[in-house]
């Protein structure tokens, strides 16, 4: 393939270098991300004698950060389109109680309590996207009211009790593994082939992608860059697969993450939505004279920023069997460090749904592989802080560079 | 009595454009010197190098103030020479009050505790100077303009001030305050303080000065002695008279039937409510026509406009809009683009453009459906658009994929231009469209006006430079304080008859 767009590069090896650098350079954020990821893994493969990547470890690093991803694509929304929502921990907490609640106590069938959780969390977050977006209240103080009153509806809900276990069947979102539908023994076939394919799907999207913006003329990854990072994507996906197929096979929430990561990935790149909401955040007046209805699209950021959290709390819910008054605490932290490590900015206007995901498996390897080599809960605190910090500063570094 | 500032030979380039070019301003001990212009002529640019915004060593020329030549290097230090500036939008706090707005920055306190009884009572003694009657612990925000902008002097009066300036002081005053205002400024005289006052309402001047200096394009043109009796029409010729050269593309316009009627819009201001800030303005622009709206900055032009696009600005607004024959539904930026509605804003950072976005993203922003499949954004169909109006507005850029905030401001503006270009407006608003670009981007935009009349759209240019309304329009109308005061073909205007319009509505208030 030939950059169609600057077909001098590929005559001259000495520009093309130059033009590769120069790229680089300027998207030294998307690439910085990922390699931070692959180093930190590489770090802890070899720290932890190998226990990082083993099958079984792999498939509950995914279990363990499921729901913080799953909240930190909603979370995303709500940074892009310049807010922020503190009250997603509490709401975790507040949909897992309710679950429970109606499961267990009223026996209410939990594909029935499923949807009802789901409906509540939208409206939770419409409750706060209302005042945010009509009314011009900080979403800051808005989300933080919110936080308060479901961390103490949590409570009341609960009657300061843990409530469980959950029927088998609500477990299974949380701890269920795909089946093997293709009869494999040591290995399960299915959950093998559905990896594969889908790093397939991948790589041909982004070849038609590429093709596309050669077309258009706009194509200024370098091939080599280009091959390099879908190269590696393509083995990372069909290694992963290979080692849970080892396992157990695919969880059933890795299928709803990526599921999620797919729809909103596109959601937030290609459809008029995603770009009215980067156009909110990076310039709200600008937009809003461009006849963009920005209090609608702010109100509805925050809806689904409660529903992807209602999501969150059923899987935390399921993956405990239990529905405890605790359950969330300090998760929005956590879900908004791994926004602003994945490249969001503070003010609004700038991330990526892929950024803040991976995002989210950095601070969950680190999680997972300190705590394997027993470093304290004290400690890694400390380092989680300071690799926030890290990644903050370099973003502004390379901002005033650039 | 001898010279107390002379800034000589001062020159001052911005990138592209020259705003001070060789300025010469003489100021002599214990007189009320005048600086008159248009907008752009240079005065608060001037005003900005002697203050020491624009600090010593980015602009040619010396400043000598008390005989000695001064090298600012910010504002600190012309303050502590006793050169205040009293900017035309006040810079109080308003939930401060007053004793602690004059002292801030500069606390009466002992060891970092601020003496409150010793800070009242020269409040006090400063508010009696400039005749309020205010208690010094009142909030700045419950007084009315014209008794914030007595505080801001009273300020002025805190530090040893040798030379006071007031930049546009009574342009937010009603009649009565304003003429307060002037009183003190004589009573100061008396007392040997020196002032220097620039305004654009020269009734006002000829009443207090006794020296005028006037610039025009960024240079000194006239240096008057009130003394010997000058004349309103004088000065208006000093800083109006320069011919019209081909700075505008040849035009031969085709008009043809009225498109769009507006009856009786007022606005109130969106805090004071009981302000009218548009108040009762009648117009119609017809198919094919460039309309100029001329006027003072402030004069009520923006927002005109952006009320009428989608009740951008403003509360209680009333009146009717007809378009195409039709009562037009403007109640939101949507609707006021579907009935064929556009407009460009004079603020193209704040308000035009996504700014850390690329050119391919900011350009369909006001009509992505046209680059979309049912929501789906087409990525192929959106940067071949933004190519068209990159290469139709010659936007220089090194691709539709640089970020807009690193383009200048003539390429930025054709950005904000193509934007609404795409949106395939009937109606065309831009305001302020060649505000700080130079001389070739504006050209280039007076020829795609020019093109887009051509081609049936109707254009309303609201712009406070003068020739360019005349240069580019078919018919102008007159506004100021809010109210159309004037309407006449371009053919038969000239800057001292719109002038002539502005200042005569102003006195009969």
């Amino acid at each position: 393939m030939t950059d169609t767009a600057n077909p001098a590069n590929e005559a001259m090896p000495k520009s093309q270098m130059k033009a590769s650098w120069s790229f680089l350079r300027g998207h030294l954020r998307e690439y910085g991300i990922l390699f931070a990821l692959i180093a930190i893994m590489a770090f802890f493969q070899i720290a932890t004698g190998g226990i990082l990547l083993m099958p079984v470890n792999l498939t509950n690093l995914i279990l363990q950060n499921s729901y913080i991803v799953i909240m930190a694509i909603g979370m995303l929304l709500v940074i892009v389109c310049g807010h922020i929502d503190l009250s997603v921990g509490s709401v975790l907490g507040f949909i897992g109680a309710l679950a429970a609640v109606m499961i267990v106590n009223w026996e209410v069938h939990y594909l029935l309590a499923g949807v009802i959780c789901l409906a509540t969390g939208a409206l939770i977050g419409m409750a706060q996207g209302f005042w945010v977006a009509y009314f011009k209240i900080p979403s800051f103080i808005v989300t933080l009211a919110g936080m308060l009153v479901f961390k103490g509806l949590t409570l009341w809900l609960l009657a300061g009790q843990s409530v469980g276990p959950f029927p088998g069947d609500f477990q299974l979102i949380a701890s269920g593994f795909i089946p093997d539908l293709l009869g494999g023994e040591d290995l399960n076939l299915f959950s093998l082939a559905a990896g594969v394919v889908v790093a397939v799907i991948l790589l041909a999207m982004a070849v038609r992608s590429r093709r596309q913006q050669q077309r258009a003329g706009v194509a200024d990854e370098p091939f080599a860059f280009f091959a390099a990072k879908n190269g590696l994507i393509f083995i990372a996906l069909v290694y992963m697969s290979y080692l849970m197929a080892t396992f157990r096979g695919l969880p059933n929430v890795f299928i709803v993450m990526a599921l999620l990561i797919a729809v909103y990935s596109f959601l937030t790149s290609r459809t008029t939505i995603g770009r009215r909401i980067y156009a909110i955040g990076g310039n709200e007046k600008a937009a809003k004279l461009s006849g963009i209805n920005s209090e609608r699209l702010t109100f509805l950021t925050f809806a689904n920023m409660g529903m992807l959290a209602a999501l969150a709390g059923l899987v935390f819910a399921a993956r405990l069997n239990t529905a405890t008054p605790k359950a969330g605490i300090a998760f929005e932290l956590d879900v908004i460090a791994a926004v602003f490590i994945g490249g969001a900015s503070m003010s609004g206007g700038v991330g990526t749904v892929v950024g803040a995901v991976v995002g989210a498996f950095i601070m969950g390897v680190m999680n997972n592989g300190m705590s394997i080599l027993g470093v304290g809960i004290d400690w890694q605190q400390v380092i989680k802080g300071l690799v926030l910090l890290a990644a903050v500063i370099f973003d502004v570094m390379n901002k005033k560079k650039g | 009595m001898g010279t107390i500032l002379e800034m000589r030979g001062i020159t001052k380039e911005f990138p592209g454009v020259k705003a001070l070019d060789d300025v010469n301003l003489s100021v002599e001990q214990g007189e009320i010197h005048a600086l008159v212009g248009e907008n752009g002529a240079g005065k608060s640019t001037l005003m900005k190098v002697l203050s020491g915004v624009y600090p010593h060593g980015t602009y040619d020329g010396d400043i000598v103030f008390d005989g000695d030549v001064r090298q600012f290097r910010g504002i600190p230090d012309s303050e502590r020479a006793g050169i205040i500036i009293i900017h035309q939008e006040l810079a109080l706090v308003p939930l401060l009050s007053i004793a602690e707005n004059i002292f801030l920055g500069n606390e009466r306190a002992r060891g970092g505790v601020i003496d409150w009884r010793e800070t009242n009572r020269r409040t006090a003694e400063l508010l009696a100077r400039v005749g309020l009657k205010e208690h010094p612990e009142t909030l700045v925000d419950d007084l009315g303009l014209g008794k914030q902008q007595l505080v801001e002097i009273a300020k002025a009066l805190s530090k040893e001030v040798r030379l006071l300036i007031l930049d546009e002081p009574t342009s937010s005053l009603n009649e009565t305050d304003s003429q307060k205002l002037l009183d003190l400024l004589l009573e100061f005289k008396e007392h040997g303080v020196t002032s220097i006052l620039i305004s654009h309402k020269l009734n006002e001047v000829s009443k207090v000065a006794d020296t005028i200096t006037v610039l025009r394009d960024g240079a000194t043109v006239a240096r008057l002695d009130c003394h010997q009796g000058v004349s309103e029409d004088e000065i208006i010729r000093d800083m109006v008279g320069r011919s019209l050269d081909d700075r505008y593309p040849p035009r031969d316009p085709k008009i043809g039937e009225t498109v769009m009627e507006v009856r009786n819009w007022t606005v109130h201001h969106p805090l004071h409510a009981e302000r009218k800030v548009v108040d009762d303005v009648s117009f119609h622009l017809k198919r094919g026509e460039v309309l100029g709206i001329a006027g003072l900055m402030g004069a009520g032009r923006t927002e005109l406009a952006m009320s009428l696009f989608g009740r951008s600005y403003g509360r209680d607004i009333s009146g009717e809009a007809w378009i195409g024959g039709r009562k037009a539904n403007l109640s939101t930026v949507r609707r006021a683009i579907n009935e064929g509605l556009a407009y460009a804003t004079e603020d193209r950072k704040g308000f035009g453009l996504v700014l850390d976005d690329t050119i391919r993203r900011n350009v369909p922003l006001a009509n992505l459906e046209a680059i979309s499949d049912r929501t789906v954004v087409d990525p192929a169909r959106e940067a071949a658009v933004a190519e068209e109006y990159r290469g139709r507005l010659n936007i220089k850029s090194s691709s539709i994929e640089q970020e807009t905030v690193n383009l200048s401001g003539g390429n930025q503006q054709k950005v904000v231009l193509a934007k609404w270009l795409f949106a395939d407006p009937d109606i065309l608003i831009l305001d302020e469209p060649t505000r700080g670009i130079d001389v070739g981007a504006k050209f280039e935009i007076y020829t795609v006006i020019r093109d887009l009349a051509r081609a049936g759209k109707s254009i309303i240019v609201i712009s406070s430079e003068m020739p360019e309304l005349l240069g580019i329009t078919d018919r102008l109308y007159v506004m100021n304080e809010g109210r159309f005061v004037g309407e006449l073909p371009t053919p038969e205007a000239s800057q001292e008859r719109i002038m002539s319009m502005i200042i005569k509505s102003g006195g009969s208030k």
